[in-house]
């Protein structure tokens, strides 16, 4: 039965977002801890660590993110491993997000001058020491408008999750398509809010870069 | 025995020695000026002493500990030996204090009440009692240089490096930095200093030591080699210095 894209249907899309969101976060937590091991290790005097993380990267930015889902989705069920569609989304967009969040923080790292690394390791600071209190904390600075780009583009990647059926916002959108045969608005609705969800840290993102700049 | 024990260190970047065969003792008490032209191997020798460059042969020793030993912890070792740079090298994002108490805090695991009494005792040494809640920016390079020296001399080392600590400073502002090394090698620092400053090494330098091509060419005690150097390459290069 054919009814009316109306007010209702707009807010199941709104909140069909906060799927898309909390996908987001959950991806971007397990990119962050798995992309700050991956920036470590490429940095590291230990060459098998900094080639494993390269080849790491590699794979991953080499391969289609859909591909990832797909693998991840249909792939290890075969294997005897059951997935459903959230678990799958949020282990395919971590893999994704380290090799990504795991580059742009080794060169905040590597922007730090090696001197700041002799500075603290004369004072018998450890490693870890060097990177937790000297290294980490000036490098944050540089790294957060980049990083910031990057959630952006993460938000719009999970639309890919549609595909291997969870419901987030662009799933709804589909169904909501289906249902009412007005794809058009339909669309339009589900686009003003993905821009209305990034056009915000853009333009964080924007401010940080100018602000950070200044302070350099 | 001797504080330091420099036996026959050699070592090269690549190809190029840069270090050929250096032996060195320094005395508990003693300071030692190195001097010599750009590319003769004085700094570098100097930052071997602490471990921030490996050496290929030889040994030195600190204190009894090999440095270039793999065994050797190297963190404990640096808690014993301070190093003052060039440029300074202070930690931008944190603040005078913290700057001086992150070691003490961190490595020594002082409890900071304490670690704030020490950077405001060593901050008092080097006349920046005021300054303890400055940020690096805020200060000119001289009084950066008096917080890099504070900052080492809050770990009570018993060996201090200083390499070429004036050397970035504007003129008018080397006096202020010569005047806090003259009282730490009054508190009787054991010292070993990369230096330029003829005047410094001639007043306070125990012992001068002339580096030419990366070996030890000429060295004495200070007030007489400068006088009255031996070999041509030292009279050439007090000529270039002091003219």
């Amino acid at each position: 039965m054919i009814r009316e894209f109306g007010l209702v249907d707009v807010m199941y899309l709104v909140a069909a977002a906060r799927w898309t969101l909390a996908l987001t976060a959950t991806a971007f937590i397990g990119a962050s801890v798995l992309g700050l091991a991956i920036a470590i290790m490429r940095i590291m005097a230990v060459a098998p660590l900094r080639w494993l993380a390269a080849c790491y990267i590699h794979v991953v930015q080499g391969t289609p993110l859909l591909v990832w889902l797909f693998l991840i989705f249909f792939g290890l069920p075969l294997i005897g491993i059951s997935v459903n569609p959230w678990l799958a989304a949020a282990v395919a967009f971590s893999v994704y997000g380290a090799a990504f969040l795991g580059e742009i923080w080794r060169g905040a790292l590597t922007s730090i001058a090696r001197t700041q690394w002799e500075a603290g390791a004369s004072l018998g600071l450890s490693l870890t020491e060097q990177l937790r209190h000297v290294i980490i904390p000036q490098s944050v600075r540089i790294a957060i408008p980049p990083t910031v780009g990057f959630l952006v583009q993460l938000i719009k990647n999970t639309s890919l999750a549609a595909v291997i059926g969870l419901v987030e916002l662009t799933r709804e959108g589909q169904l909501t398509a289906a249902g009412t045969y007005q794809p058009f608005a339909v669309y339009i609705t589900v686009a003003c809010i993905y821009f209305a969800m990034c056009f915000p840290l853009t333009q964080w993102s924007r401010s940080l870069e100018r602000k950070l700049d200044v302070a350099r | 025995m001797s504080l330091v024990e420099i036996r026959d260190v050699s070592k090269s970047y690549g190809a190029v020695p840069v270090l050929k065969g250096v032996s060195l003792d320094i005395a508990a008490g003693e300071v030692v000026a190195v001097i010599g032209r750009s590319g003769s191997g004085k700094s570098t020798l100097l930052r071997c002493v602490n471990g921030l460059e490996p050496i290929q042969a030889g040994a030195i020793t600190v204190d009894g500990v090999k440095v270039n030993d793999p065994a050797t912890n190297l963190r404990k070792l640096r808690q014993q030996v301070g190093i003052v740079f060039q440029q300074f090298n202070l930690f931008p994002h944190l603040s005078v204090s913290d700057n001086i108490t992150l070691a003490p805090r961190v490595v020594k695991k002082q409890p900071p009440e304490e670690a704030r009494e020490i950077a405001r005792e060593v901050l008092r040494r080097v006349g920046l009692e005021d300054k303890l809640d400055a940020y690096p920016a805020q200060l000119s390079g001289g009084q950066q240089q008096r917080v890099a020296i504070a900052r080492s001399l809050a770990m009570r080392p018993k060996l201090m490096l200083f390499d070429e600590v004036t050397s970035a400073l504007d003129p008018e502002l080397t006096g202020e930095v010569l005047k806090v090394l003259e009282s730490v090698a009054e508190e009787g620092m054991t010292m070993m200093l990369v230096t330029h400053e003829m005047g410094f090494a001639r007043r306070f330098g125990s012992r001068v030591v002339f580096m030419h091509e990366g070996r030890i060419h000429e060295e004495g005690q200070a007030a007489a080699v400068l006088a009255a150097p031996n070999t041509p390459e030292l009279t050439t290069f007090l000529s270039a210095v002091l003219h």
